[in-house]
């Protein structure tokens, strides 16, 4: 593993669960691996980890993250190397172990020892606003917030993002934490009849800059069935266009925003639009 | 809002307006204290001082709004309870308003 990188720092968080914090997290971290860098993703999920399975790497771990906290195993050991892309690296949470074994110390150490490897460091949140969520967002240079259109998870995001801005270090810091909104499970057309919140109400209410679209799609389903992300899995399929014009932003490229659609055109002339 | 409805088929524009009343309450209880909880629990406390009540007889409302909230504080308070020097054998005590009308009754 070379050395001497720098990465920048990534939680997906919601607040909410099954918004789809794994799935993104996946599809991102394979996305920007596939555009060349160095991508390790991270569960903090301890308990209830899920990125193995999403990736299909759950019948390869050996040691997780808390086993490198706790001094068991070294930090090479507990990374896995994704089998399709070689710049992919999981490093998954424990099944077993309490949250408490999460120490913020801990988390620090491992975190700084990621960025001397690694471009990108992916950090998957668990749900809520307990432990495991504000470590996983400690150390973050950048959040992504996934957000649905519906009224319950835009007031978790939004509580989120008051706990994005008051608990990190870069905010304890008096910096300001570079925040994202990724919003996941769109339909374009229910948002057009007035039946779903539209992505001008969710920028409205939220004011954070948006980092992508995903359409509600089989193909994302279909990608978690079989352990592949979808951005791997139907690297051409909408939501994996989506995911990949999300990569390709946060990596600072600027790509005007659109919903793609599984039949191109019709639905991406209607609702294109500017990129935030 | 049903007459909303008639001209809106959807509902998102009702989603969107109750996001924006909770999210702007929700907000400034973040910076500050919820001036509703605050004044809730001292106008209890002062009561309590006076006047024996039972806990679970107490009904409080509130109605937050998005120019004007309303908290309600109903009181039942038993026989030999004391309001200003007068022991009735039943009274009622409503406190009604938000932080700028208060009315006081006592029934």
């Amino acid at each position: 593993m070379s050395e001497g990188r720098s990465a920048r720092v990534v939680v997906v968080t919601s607040g909410k669960g099954g918004v789809g914090k794994t799935t993104s997290t996946a599809a991102i971290g394979a996305a920007l691996a596939h555009l060349g860098d160095k991508v390790v993703v991270v569960d903090f999920d301890v308990g209830l980890r899920n990125l193995d399975l999403v990736l299909g790497a759950e019948r390869r771990v050996v040691f997780d993250l808390i086993n490198v906290i706790n001094g068991v195993a070294k930090l090479p050991q507990a990374l896995i190397r994704d089998k399709r892309l070689e710049n992919l690296y999981l490093l998954p949470a424990s099944q077993t172990r309490d949250k408490d074994a999460l120490t913020e110390e801990g988390v620090g150490k491992v975190v700084a020892e990621l960025r001397q490897k690694f471009d990108w460091i992916v950090c998957d949140s668990p749900a809520g606003i307990e432990r495991g969520a504000t470590l996983a967002m400690r150390h973050a240079d950048t959040a992504i917030i996934v957000t649905n259109p519906e009224v319950s998870s835009v007031r978790d995001s939004d509580r989120i993002i008051g706990l994005l801005d008051a608990k990190t270090e870069k905010a304890e810091r008096g910096e300001c934490i570079d925040k994202h909104l990724l919003v996941t499970r769109y339909h374009p057309w229910r948002a057009a009849r007035g039946e779903m919140l539209s992505i001008d109400d969710v920028l409205e209410i939220l004011s954070v800059p948006l980092l992508g679209i995903i359409p509600e799609s089989e193909e994302v389903l279909r990608a978690s069935n079989l352990g592949s992300p979808v951005t791997i899995n139907a690297a051409l399929s909408a939501p994996a266009r989506a995911y990949f014009d999300a990569a390709r932003r946060l990596k600072g490229e600027q790509i005007a925003m659109q919903v793609p659609s599984e039949s191109r055109g019709l639905f991406t002339k209607l609702f294109g639009r500017k990129a935030a | 809002m049903k007459l909303f409805n008639l001209f809106r088929r959807g509902t998102a524009p009702i989603a969107r307006e109750r996001l924006q009343i909770l999210l702007a309450h929700e907000r400034s209880a973040r910076t500050g204290p919820d001036l509703l909880a605050v004044l809730r629990e001292e106008i209890l406390a002062v009561i309590g001082r006076h006047v024996a009540f039972e806990p679970d007889k107490v009904q409080i409302k509130l109605d937050r709004g998005k120019s004007v909230s309303t908290l309600a504080v109903d009181i039942e308070i038993p026989n030999g309870g004391r309001i200003g020097g007068i022991a009735p054998q039943y009274s009622r005590l409503t406190l009604d308003g938000g932080a700028s009308s208060m009315n006081k009754q006592v029934a």
